[in-house]
C-alpha cells in the first residue's frame, strides 16, 4: 500500500445493484465460458474449484419473520492499491495499463500464491489440476482468452479482451479508441445479468452510467477500509448489506470509519 | 643425459605448438559449424507453403492491392489470409493456363477446402497482436515517412513477400512447433519500450498491451 498510487485517465469499473441481484448465478455462467474455465470435475471440492466471479449470499443473520438474504456477486476487484501487486516476485500482475485492469500474465506465473494470500476479496484462483474439456467441449473455447496450465494463479481481468476488440473496432471506424462511448465494452457478466444488475463503465467518464452509480448514496466498496480502492462499486438500499460490506462494529455508524491507506477517488 | 633432456624439451615445444593449437582451432571450427550449421538444421524443418501463391502476378496483372485480400473487417478485426471463398470469386475455374492454378482449383476450391496455409508470424497463445492498433493512420502520425509496405515487412513484423512469385520457405521449430521467423518479444519492445513512444502513448508497454 506504499508508493504512490497511479492515475489513469480512464477508470474502468463496475458499480452492482445488490438489490437487483437474485443470485441466478448466470454472470458466474457466463464468465466460465467467456474465459475457457474448464468444467469442474468435482465442483463440490470448494477450496479447489475456480470462479474467478463468484455470487455469495449474505445474511442479515435474524430470524424469521426478519430475515433477509442478498446475493453479491464478487469480481476481481482492480483495486487502485491493488496488494496482489506487490508481493508478486515474478511481475505477473501490474497494473499499469490504461484503464486500471490488474494484469495477470499466466506464463510468468510459477505459482507461489502470494498474491492469494494477499488478496483480501479472495478473487485469485490457482490451478490446482490441469484444465480438461471433455472430447468436443474444446470447440467452445474462445480463441481470445489463453488456457491457464496447472500450477498458475488467474483473476478475472474485466474481459479485458473486449476491450481490445472495442478499441479496435472504434479504430477502424475511424473513432477515438480511447473514448468508447457507453455499452462499446462491457464484461461478459455484465451482458449475461438478466435483471441489469451490473452496470459497467468508465468511473471516470461523467457520460457514463456508473460514474454517476458510484457516486450514489447507497454505494459502497467492499472492505473499504482496507484502503484498496477498488474499482468496484456495490449499491444497495438496505443497511444491513452496507454495513456487512465493510463489517461494521455494531458500535460503528454505518459508512463512517477511516481507511488504513487512503486513496479514495473522486 | 642432459643433452638428451634438452632435445626432448625442443621437440615437446614445437609438438606443444601443434599439439595444442590445431586441436584447438579443429574443434572451434567443429563447434561453430555444429552451432551454427547442423543444429538449426535439425532444429528447424523446412516446409513448403501448401499452395505456390503468386503475389506479382495478382497485383501487376490484375492489378489487385493489398488491402483487396488483406483487409479489416467492420468488427475491427484483421482478415489476414483469404478463405477460399474469397478466392473462388476470381478462381471459380482456372484463370490462366499454369498448371499449379489448375491444380489449386482442383485441390481446393472445388473441395471447398482451406489450404493448411503456414504462418510466418504465428504467434504464441498468449500473445493478443491488435492489426488495426498498427495501422499507418496509427504509426504514420509520426513516421509521415513511412509506406505501407514499409510498416508491415521492413519493421521486421512480416517477410517482404508482396512483390514475390513464389512463398518462401517456411521452416518451424521441431520441438516448440514455432515458426523461425515468428516475431519475439524484443522486436515487440523495440517500440514498444521506445521512451520517445512513451509520449504518444504513456502506457503502450503495460503487459496487458499484448498479453491476454
Amino acid at each position: 500500500m506504499s508508493g504512490a498510487q497511479q492515475s489513469f485517465k480512464i477508470l474502468w469499473g463496475m458499480a452492482i445493484d445488490l438489490d437487483k441481484c437474485t443470485g441466478c448465478g448466470a454472470c458466474m455462467v457466463a464468465c466460465q465460458a467467456e474465459n475457457n474455465l474448464a468444467p469442474e470435475k468435482d465442483a463440490s471440492k470448494k477450496q479447489r474449484v475456480m470462479n474467478w466471479l463468484k455470487v455469495f449470499e449474505l445474511s442479515n443473520g435474524k430470524p424469521f419473520p426478519d430475515h433477509d438474504t442478498a446475493y453479491l456477486p464478487r469480481p476481481c476487484q482492480q483495486c487502485g492499491n491493488p496488494a496482489c501487486v506487490p508481493v508478486c516476485p515474478a511481475t505477473v500482475t501490474k497494473k499499469d495499463e490504461e484503464g486500471g485492469i490488474i494484469s495477470q500474465v499466466y506464463p510468468r506465473c510459477f505459482g507461489c500464491r502470494y498474491c492469494m494470500a494477499a488478496c483480501p476479496y479472495k478473487a485469485r484462483y490457482f490451478n490446482w489440476y490441469d484444465p480438461e474439456w471433455p472430447q468436443g467441449w474444446d470447440k467452445t473455447l474462445s480463441p481470445d482468452v489463453s488456457v491457464r496450465p496447472r500450477g498458475v494463479v488467474e483473476k478475472c481481468t474485466f474481459c479485458h479482451h473486449r476491450w481490445m476488440k472495442a478499441k479496435d473496432k472504434a479504430r477502424v471506424a475511424g473513432n477515438d479508441p480511447y473514448d468508447l462511448p457507453e455499452g462499446a465494452y462491457v464484461t461478459s457478466c455484465t451482458e449475461a445479468c438478466p435483471n441489469g444488475a451490473i452496470v459497467f463503465g468508465d468511473l471516470n467518464n461523467p457520460k457514463h452510467l456508473v460514474h454517476k452509480l458510484a457516486h450514489s448514496e447507497y454505494a459502497f466498496r467492499l472492505l473499504e477500509r482496507l484502503g484498496m480502492d477498488p474499482q468496484v462499486y456495490y449499491l444497495s438500499r438496505r443497511e444491513w448489506v452496507r454495513r456487512l460490506g465493510n463489517h461494521h462494529l455494531e458500535n460503528e455508524k454505518t459508512g463512517e470509519f477511516t481507511p488504513l491507506g487512503g486513496g479514495h477517488h473522486g | 643425459m642432459e643433452e638428451k633432456r634438452a632435445h626432448n624439451a625442443d621437440t615437446g615445444g614445437q609438438c606443444s605448438v601443434l599439439g595444442g593449437f590445431l586441436p584447438f582451432g579443429l574443434g572451434l571450427v567443429l563447434s561453430l559449424l555444429v552451432g551454427w550449421w547442423l543444429s538449426p538444421k535439425l532444429l528447424f524443418s523446412e516446409q513448403s507453403q501448401p499452395v505456390a501463391f503468386n503475389h506479382k502476378i495478382h497485383k501487376e496483372e490484375a492489378g489487385m492491392t493489398c488491402s483487396d485480400c488483406h483487409y479489416f473487417r467492420e468488427d475491427g478485426s484483421y482478415s489476414g489470409i483469404p478463405t477460399t471463398k474469397e478466392c473462388a470469386d476470381c478462381h471459380e475455374f482456372p484463370v490462366g493456363s499454369s498448371a499449379k492454378e489448375r491444380e489449386y482449383v482442383n485441390k481446393y476450391v472445388k473441395k471447398g477446402q482451406e489450404p493448411d496455409w503456414k504462418v510466418y508470424q504465428m504467434q504464441p497463445d498468449n500473445v493478443f497482436f491488435s492489426h488495426a492498433a498498427h495501422s499507418l493512420e496509427n504509426c504514420g502520425k509520426c513516421h509521415t515517412d513511412w509506406t505501407e509496405k514499409e510498416l508491415c515487412s521492413t519493421s521486421g513484423c512480416h517477410p517482404d513477400i508482396g512483390d514475390s512469385e513464389a512463398p518462401p520457405k517456411y521452416s518451424e521449430n521441431r520441438i516448440t512447433g514455432y515458426s523461425a521467423s515468428t516475431m519475439k518479444m524484443w522486436a515487440c519492445e523495440y517500440c514498444h519500450a521506445m521512451p520517445d513512444h512513451r509520449a504518444y502513448n504513456a502506457n503502450n508497454n503495460a503487459c496487458f498491451t499484448c498479453h491476454k
